[in-house]
């Protein structure tokens, strides 16, 4: 848990943020959804609480890259949904490095909504399951981070 | 990891029969997070079952027996205990549900099984008369009449006191029983009602007795609005925060009220109780364990605070007299804490 290796808390420039909502948003949604079905490929995520995310609409958003990504869980499968035709049920957002810190385990999710870093709105119990099922997973333990080496 | 040589003089020393240091009794509600509370210190582990027999059910919580064995396993192999809390009161016509779930805990091998219920802990001594039993905070049990009684009746070894009183009395119920006390150390405070409180249940119809959580999810909303968040409990406002403002959790307890004419934290603030001023008190006073509360908590927090309060704890033990807290150990706990702020809760207060 204490590796040598902590995330700061930082926040990119605005300017930033506008250059991302004019970039395509698909390589998040892809990347995101890329990870999800990864793990679940390995079996990381748990079947019973997996069934309560079916055709649930998913949106995350990085504010300070001003990148989104939307998605839902059918049939078995993380689908990005590129134009999302209504409210997500469940949305995070937060600042790039929030979410890093969030990845790698090194904040806890209550303690970053507590500070106001991280948004969740929508579907409260959704959020719920989401972050139980995020937390009792056991990542292998190599490559602990891989965000952290790119 | 390092972990492993910071444990080994702690073990060493911990095996002398003079060692008086209460054990440190860590959440887990999964089990990374029962391996975070191991691997950072703890020398207990506390869980439940994935139902309502305990008082965190929340959605995608908790154990099923598999992962629950592997737990026991895990913290079993580096010899340290775990406790099973059914905390919760039987719900009419499905007693046997709560009896399944005492059954299955002894079947599991748990050092000691967390009881709430008389009813419960009844059925536990007869049925399992070698099982070692606590009695969980939502007994209740403030004075040590109630304790001691406990004790006769059902066989209790040790009692987890309620945050309601103070240090003084805490001493006092130790003076006068030979159960274990166990006192809160860290986490969120549910205000000074443990196991009486219906306050969720005003709002929602579900309190932690009756369901095993407070203030569900399925009936929480955050709202954000540009410039502020508000949060409701089954559409009644608890609380509205500025953007800059820490947030709580959403319980009746501890939203913003009017009450003749001013809005204020009527009940409760958002905040979390933090012993660590207190603790050569508590060890002198003879207190057993301290508990660290949140199985609603993530691997993060658990190893963050069993690590804060494994360090606490072995300066104490080191030198009484000359502890002080760190600023290192105060800043970590403050930061994981709701509403980013601490108190010392009963144990210091004047008033009884
Ligand atoms: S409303 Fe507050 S005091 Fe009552 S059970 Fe919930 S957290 Fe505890």
């Amino acid at each position: 848990m204490n590796g040598n290796f902590t995330i700061p808390k930082f926040k990119l420039p605005d300017f930033i943020a506008s250059l991302g909502q004019k970039l395509p948003q698909w390589p998040h949604a892809l990347v995101l959804v890329g990870a999800l079905n990864a793990a679940l490929k390995m079996k990381l995520l748990p079947e019973s609480e997996l069934a309560m995310l079916e055709d649930k609409l998913f949106r995350v958003r990085v504010l300070d890259t001003g990148g989104e990504a939307s998605y839902t869980y059918r049939n078995g499968l993380f689908r990005p949904v590129f134009r999302p035709e209504r409210e997500p049920d469940l949305a995070f957002a937060a600042n790039l490095s929030a979410f890093l810190q969030l990845l790698a385990r090194q904040e806890d999710p209550d303690t970053l909504f507590f500070n106001r870093e991280l948004e969740i709105t929508g579907d409260t119990e959704l959020g719920l399951i989401v972050k139980n099922m995020l937390d009792a997973v056991e990542w292998p333990k190599l490559p602990r981070l891989p965000l952290a080496s790119n | 990891m390092q972990f492993g040589m910071a444990i080994l003089p702690r073990l060493i020393f911990r095996s002398l029969p003079m060692s008086s240091l209460p054990d440190l009794v860590c959440p887990a509600g999964s089990l990374p997070a029962l391996k975070a509370a191991v691997d950072n210190g703890a020398d207990t582990v506390y869980l439940g079952y994935k139902n309502d027999t305990n008082a965190r059910n929340f959605a995608g919580l908790n154990f099923d027996a598999k992962t629950m064995a592997e737990g026991i396993r895990y913290a079993h192999a580096k010899g340290r205990e775990v406790l099973m809390a059914i905390n919760t009161f039987p719900q009419a016509g499905r007693t046997a549900d709560w009896h399944a779930a005492v059954d299955g805990a002894v079947d599991q091998g748990v050092d000691a099984i967390i009881l709430a219920d008389i009813g419960l802990l009844d059925y536990a001594t007869r049925k399992h008369p070698q099982q070692r039993l606590h009695l969980s905070v939502q007994g209740s049990a403030t004075s040590y009449e109630a304790i001691n009684f406990c004790q006769r009746e059902f066989g209790i070894r040790r009692a987890v006191l309620p945050r309601v009183l103070t240090l003084a009395q805490v001493e006092h119920v130790i003076k006068n029983t030979t159960v274990e006390i166990e006192v809160f150390g860290f986490g969120s405070l549910c205000v000074m009602n443990e196991g009486r409180c219906w306050l969720s249940s005003y709002a929602c119809g579900e309190s932690p007795n009756t369901v095993g959580a407070c203030s569900p999810a399925k009936y929480v909303k955050w709202d954000k609005k540009p410039g502020t968040m508000e949060t409701r409990l089954n559409g009644i406002l608890i609380d509205r925060f500025g953007d800059d403002e820490p947030a709580g959790y959403p319980t009746l307890c501890k939203g913003r009220f009017e009450v003749q004419g001013e809005t204020y934290y009527a009940l409760e603030e958002p905040t979390s109780l933090n012993v660590l001023e207190l603790l050569p008190d508590i060890i002198k006073i003879g207190v057993r364990a301290i508990k660290v509360e949140g199985r609603q908590r993530s691997p993060t927090y658990v190893a963050q605070v069993t690590r804060t309060l494994r360090a606490a704890l072995d300066a104490a033990r080191d030198s009484a007299e000359r502890f002080h807290v760190k600023p290192a150990w105060q800043a970590e706990l403050a930061k994981v804490s709701e509403g980013s702020q601490a108190t010392l809760g009963a144990y210091n207060r004047p008033w009884r």
